[in-house]
């Protein structure tokens, strides 16, 4: 090969980098825009909002729309800001991811490590769950717990407790619970199903029971299937919106992503957009955060979410 | 994957006194009943609770008189209303384009993204996590974020302007015919870092010494992804297909969020659609009628893929 033909296919070699690079800068700029200007948009004034380039910084940055967020604007008709139903979301986030990952692991235990027959469609149905537009079910369940809500006043007037029955979060918690049985068995069924049998035979031999077997050794050796079914549960959990809208759609006990489309869309004066696209931030930053501390995980646990095993 | 390849127990319970015995072969069963039974009654009982709805005349509350598949027949007649559309015409049609555009898009620039971050780039560490977090948002916090992108008034259009192309023009959000490609723009968005990265994942997979033959053999780039690598992607591109798919008949939230359904309800879904006619149009038996197409669709995907995964893991 001449020194000419090496050189030019050197040539050809840094263009094509440069290409990639080019391509994948391109896209990923794409990619940060919205939340770019999110960001800065909730940093500026109103006046800079108006007159300005949605792409500048913020001349003068100011930290008010994130306070009038937090703690002012309105969402419907009350005006005390996001806050209550960020904290609305979260009580219903943890009860809902810490009694579905539970559940699920017993399930994915028992599923790989106590066979009986049909138990491959026993983990099918439930698996076909995962998939369901839950418009299906919207509502039978709607009605259910209009029942409950019900039951709930008459033992509050019988015995004075209500057992949560009739509490709108306490409602959100079981519905997430039902519908997030199929992903958290999933999970755990498929991460157990190569956890080596000998151990497990072993245990049982030095006459370990069900339970002692899955205390002492299946969850010890649970910990990365753990961490992805909570952020995946958490993640989906925080960020629905059809349950909630249907079932916790106004007044005090809506979650945050309820308030947020709420305070996005109430047409009453001038719409704020510093003051959306921080409360816009703050629903988001939870996840976010999620995302940037275990983003190993989130993508694992999306990936077996797609079944694959 | 399973190195256990039989159904039955692999646990024989010890033999201590028989209703002990008796219990510790049970319990297993015991445990996973609660949540079986509850799969049963909420999800398949709910699901033929709402198809009886779709059989009956409920308006604002159910009744449970049965009256034929009036709302099946109603929305029929309506699949053929186009002009003016009607609303259940809007959202078939707009679910064939989303559903077609959102899936195509997002595979074909999940899969460009993935072949261009496998070139043994630097900073992949970086780019990654770019192309991925929007998949950690919530379709509300995506909607509210594109909708003030493309406002004409605010976003897009306004910068250019301000960068001087006055010319420029783009108000796609605003208007009925162009609204619901707007979705299309910000469901890409959200899904398409997360397609990559499952055919990143498959690019890893692919054993080396396979590329190396080819090369050797003369291959030139384009050949080897067209003929050898792309093909051998299949099982990726059915999973991501699979996923995609149901995503899009699911998709509600972003709708709502980026578009409030649109000039005149032309951005709505079937998703939208049951939501409307069940909970503000006093239509409860054609919003249940909509929900069991939604579910028929989504099954005419998803079962045939879940039987032929259950019956490969179990041989």
């Amino acid at each position: 090969m001449s020194a000419a033909a090496l050189s030019h296919g050197q040539n050809n070699r840094w263009i094509g980098r440069i290409a990639i690079y080019g391509l994948l800068i391109l896209f990923a700029i794409l990619y940060l825009m919205p939340l770019f200007v999110m960001l800065v948009t909730s940093f500026k004034t109103m006046d800079e909002i108006q007159n300005g380039n949605m792409l500048s910084l913020p001349q003068a940055p100011t930290i008010d729309p994130w306070l009038k967020a937090w703690g002012e604007t309105c969402v419907g008709l009350t005006c005390a800001g996001i806050k209550g139903y960020f904290w609305n979301s979260l009580k219903m986030v943890v009860p809902a991811v810490a009694i579905s990952t539970i559940l699920g692991a017993l399930n994915g235990y028992v599923l790989t490590k106590w066979r009986f027959p049909g138990h491959t469609l026993v983990f099918g149905l439930m698996l076909f769950a995962c998939f369901i537009p839950f418009q299906s079910v919207l509502l039978p369940m709607a009605t259910i717990l209009g029942s409950l809500g019900r039951l709930g006043v008459t033992l509050q007037d019988q015995v004075g407790l209500s057992f949560g029955l009739g509490n709108p979060t306490v409602n959100l918690v079981i519905v997430h619970v039902i519908y997030g049985l199929g992903f958290t068995t999933l999970f755990f069924r498929n991460y157990y199903e190569a956890f080596p049998n000998e151990l497990v035979r072993a245990a049982q031999v030095d006459g370990a029971s069900f339970f002692q077997i899955f205390r002492r050794i299946m969850l010890p050796n649970s910990l990365p299937i753990i961490v992805v079914t909570v952020i995946y549960q958490f993640t989906n959990i925080w960020n629905d919106f059809l349950f909630a809208s249907a079932y916790a759609g106004s007044g005090e006990s809506m979650p945050m992503t309820v308030a947020l489309n709420n305070v996005v869309n109430t047409s009453t004066g001038v719409v704020e957009y510093n003051v959306n696209m921080a409360a816009a931030m703050i629903a988001a930053m939870p996840t976010l955060l999620v995302y940037i501390v275990a983003g190993r995980y989130f993508v694992r646990g999306l990936m077996a979410g797609a079944v694959k095993g | 994957m399973s190195s256990v390849a039989t159904t039955e127990p692999i646990l024989t319970p010890a033999k201590s006194t028989p209703i002990r015995a008796r219990l510790q072969n049970v319990l297993p069963q015991i445990v996973l009943a609660p949540s079986f039974a509850i799969t049963v009654v909420f999800v398949y009982g709910f699901i033929a609770w709402t198809a009886y709805l779709s059989f009956t005349n409920s308006k604002t509350f159910p009744s449970y008189a049965l009256t034929g598949a009036r709302a099946y027949q109603r929305l029929w007649r309506w699949t053929f209303e186009s002009d003016p559309p009607s609303s259940w015409y809007t959202s078939i049609t707009n679910m064939a384009i989303f559903g077609f555009l959102y899936v195509g898009i997002c595979l074909a620039l999940g899969l460009f993204l993935a072949i261009l971050m496998d070139q043994k780039i630097r900073g992949e560490g970086v780019l990654r996590p770019i192309f991925l977090y929007p998949m950690a948002l919530s379709f509300i916090v995506t909607g509210v974020a594109w909708k003030w992108f493309l406002d004409p008034g605010l976003g897009l259009e306004q910068t250019l302007h301000h960068f001087g192309w006055t010319s420029f023009h783009f108000d796609w959000i605003k208007n009925k015919d162009y609204v619901i490609y707007t979705v299309v723009i910000a469901g890409v968005w959200q899904a398409s870092g997360f397609v990559m990265a499952m055919f990143l994942a498959g690019l890893r997979g692919i054993d080396s010494e396979i590329m190396k033959a080819a090369q050797i053999d003369g291959a030139t780039t384009g050949q080897l992804y067209r003929r050898i690598i792309i093909p051998l992607l299949r099982p990726v591109f059915l999973s991501a297909f699979i996923v995609l798919a149901h995503m899009a008949i699911k998709s509600y939230d972003l709708v709502v969020a980026l578009t409030s359904g649109g000039p005149g309800g032309s951005a709505w879904l079937p998703s939208n659609f049951m939501y409307e006619y069940t909970f503000k149009r006093n239509e409860m038996a054609v919003g249940s009628a909509s929900a069991i197409i939604m579910l028929m669709t989504i099954s005419a995907i998803i079962v045939p893929y879940l039987y032929s995964e259950l019956k490969e893991k179990a041989r």
